[in-house]
């Protein structure tokens, strides 16, 4: 939303300028914030009123403050962004402004223009020329970019809560302790699953090894088989784990199946061997080594895999992107067009993508530690809900409401 | 005794259009305007009125329109800044005489529009003032700082009623007479918020500027055309007084806009 600042004075109130300028505002599609009123006290008093008026382009913000200067609206000359050059590849000014992932406008020469995309922890990038402005990371800027310095001419805009009753994110938007019951949130969450599919939204799984070594790598893949899953954010662990149940039926020498292990160790270097000597997942599903998991399933149901690296290891497979900052890059690349987010049982990996996350993603976050769950959804306070349970119990009863809507859809669809 | 401000129309006639009553196909007659207003005169005259004239000067046609001269308020005269550059060449002349004769000059900021009392009649306790096609709302706070009184700023929307005094006629007892349709609803709605006992004016009356009017309670002065208007405010113990204003109707003027008081009020409150 694009905003200038108007004030009104005058004998607004009795001559009705005050009501008529805040119906006009309404009556075009914009809205408005009173920053400042004050009203005369006496019969010959005049009043005053400082308003916020925001609109979805500037044509419309202009179009509208113009019809409002003839009701006597005065616009508030607000000052441009600050601008410093870099004085260093991969350095920022020292004043720079550090960015939130809310929504941010930055003004320049008179003109708000918004910054795209609007990232976390990041710099303001801003190209004069092209009237752009854009969140930098380090890695991101070059010596001599124009970067935004102190507060100035910067506007950051929350998320509104939405007026629906109907939006689980909106009406839970909070952490469900381990001692609650979860069963009603779960199922609300698998109807807002149905809804962004059918509208057309992307859905992420950001999971960790948990997932496989729980047992719940089958409900996943039923998920996946549905069509509830766009992409699949994960670290080599996840990937070995899926392949070496896939090949050896235990991840980390346990069964899930049995209640003793067989393997320890070894089957779990030797499905990383397998992989790396096929090339990849890939690669070894095409060639029928691996027939199922969750990789064989995405791989089947193109589901994007976003695989990436860290200190701890084994191997890695191939298709792991080890260069931190390249993951970076990728993750965020492949983040953008996300609408809904589930973090599983990974902290850091969830930290991570949270980060990077536009407040306006839906994100549920599944972990057993209450920590982990209350850091991963701080960024997206009106758009998240943690579950602090188990992830098989939740993916499991997940892929149960979902197959079971799906049927009375089906079947509602048949009649 | 009422003092107003009248120039004779010597120099007056349809040179240019700036408002949708004037077209230069369709002028004026001399010998009746001369007679129109030697009519105006006489009768706010023989009503008890003293009134003073304002030289006429040539090339300014419509300087007949006293009432855009400027509003005063006890001895203080806010000229007007006219909108249209066919009319700014007045307000020199006005403020020459109003000083000559003992008026104090209070300027309004030169980039406010501002047309005297035809935006600006005092009704009740509060001084209206329309705006848009002539003056700008903001010339209204700037009027409501030097007179210290409360202005209600009315929008006027339609184009044929672009003055106040075209639309709004206050009454001496905190009433008046008006064409509603020339106001925007919250401008309508601040009038019957402020004045009781409105009387409203048909469309047809309406169009004969009827509300051109000059109020030298208990008399009206006002241009012919109103019977039904005139009846209701007989009713009221008017005595309303019909003249024949059809060559200063082609301008989009009347009695009123023939007729600057000098002052309005005495003072505000």
């Amino acid at each position: 939303m694009f905003s200038e600042t108007i004030e009104l004075r005058g004998h607004i109130i009795d001559s009705l300028i005050l009501p008529k300028v805040l119906d006009q505002i309404l009556t075009r599609g914009a809205n408005f914030k009173i920053g400042e009123i004050r009203i005369g006290k006496k019969r010959a008093d005049q009043s005053f009123a400082r308003i916020e008026v925001s609109a979805e382009t500037t044509e419309a913000l202009d179009d509208l403050v113009l019809r409002l200067r003839q009701h006597g609206a005065e616009v508030v000359r607000r000052a441009d962004v600050q601008l410093e050059k870099a004085p260093a590849n991969g350095v920022f000014p020292r004043e720079f402004y550090v960015t939130t992932n809310q929504q941010t406008f930055v003004r320049l020469k008179g003109r708000e223009i918004e910054v795209k995309p609007a990232m976390m922890d990041s710099a303001i990038a801003v190209d004069t020329k092209k009237r752009t402005a854009h969140a930098a990371k380090f890695f991101d800027v070059r010596k001599g970019d124009e970067i935004v310095v102190g507060h100035q001419g910067v506007r950051v805009v929350p998320v509104q809560r939405a007026t629906s009753h109907t939006d689980v994110f909106q009406f839970i938007n909070a952490s469900i302790a381990a001692d609650e019951p979860k069963s009603a949130v779960i199922r609300e969450l698998a109807h807002e699953l149905q809804r962004a599919r059918a509208a057309g939204g992307k859905i992420a799984i950001v999971g960790g090894p948990a997932i496989v070594r729980t047992g719940a790598g089958e409900h996943l893949v039923r998920l996946i088989e549905r069509g509830y899953v766009d992409r699949l954010f994960a670290g080599n662990a996840f990937a070995v784990y899926d392949a070496e149940r896939a090949l050896f039926g235990t991840s980390l020498g346990v069964s899930p199946e049995r209640a003793f292990g067989t393997g320890g160790h070894e089957n779990h270097m030797r499905a990383i061997n397998i992989l790396r000597e096929t090339k990849g997942i890939a690669a070894a599903v095409e060639k029928k080594i691996l027939t199922r998991g969750v990789m064989h399933a995405c791989v089947r149901h193109k589901v994007d895999i976003v695989l990436t690296g860290s200190i701890r290891d084994e191997g890695p497979i191939p298709g792991v992107t080890t260069d931190v900052i390249e993951a970076q890059k990728i993750m965020r690349e492949k983040l953008a067009n996300i609408t809904h987010v589930f973090l599983l049982g990974t902290v850091q990996h969830s930290l991570a993508v949270a980060a990077m996350l536009a407040p306006t993603v839906k994100t549920v976050c599944v972990d057993i530690d209450p920590t982990a769950v209350e850091r991963a959804i701080e960024h997206q306070p009106l758009q998240s809900i943690g579950l602090v349970t188990d992830v098989e119990p939740f993916l499991r009863e997940l892929a149960e409401a979902l197959a079971g809507d799906d049927r009375t859809g089906e079947s509602r669809r048949r009649r | 005794m009422r003092e107003l401000l009248l120039c004779p129309p010597d120099h007056y006639g349809i040179e240019y259009e700036i408002n949708p009553w004037m077209s230069r196909a369709r002028g004026a007659e001399t010998a009746l305007v001369q007679k129109q207003w030697k009519g105006l005169e006489a009768t706010l005259s023989n009503l008890g009125a003293k009134i003073h004239l304002v030289p006429p000067q040539p090339r300014l046609p419509d300087m007949v329109f006293t009432a855009n001269a400027g509003l005063t308020v006890g001895k203080k005269f806010i000229p007007s800044n006219f909108r249209h550059k066919e009319r700014a060449g007045e307000a020199p002349h006005f403020v020459r005489w109003m000083e000559e004769h003992g008026y104090e000059t209070a300027w309004l900021p030169e980039n406010l529009y501002f047309e005297g009392e035809g935006d600006a009649l005092f009704g009740g306790d509060a001084l209206f003032c329309g705006y848009k096609f002539r003056s700008d709302i903001q010339s209204h706070r700037a009027v409501a700082d030097i007179l210290g009184c409360l202005v209600i700023s009315v929008e006027l929307v339609d184009p044929r009623f672009y003055h106040l005094d075209t639309c709004f006629c206050p009454l001496p007892d905190g009433s008046a007479f008006w064409f509603p349709a020339a106001f925007d609803e919250y401008g309508q709605r601040a009038i019957r918020d402020h004045v009781k006992g409105l009387i409203d004016v048909s469309p047809e009356e309406a169009a004969h500027f009827s509300c051109n009017a000059v109020v030298l309670a208990p008399d009206i002065v006002l241009p012919e055309g109103a019977p039904k208007l005139v009846a209701i405010l007989k009713e009221r113990d008017y005595r309303c007084h019909e003249l024949p204003m059809s060559e200063f109707l082609k301008a989009g003027g009347a009695c009123k806009c023939l007729t600057m008081f000098m002052p309005q009020r005495e003072a505000c409150a």
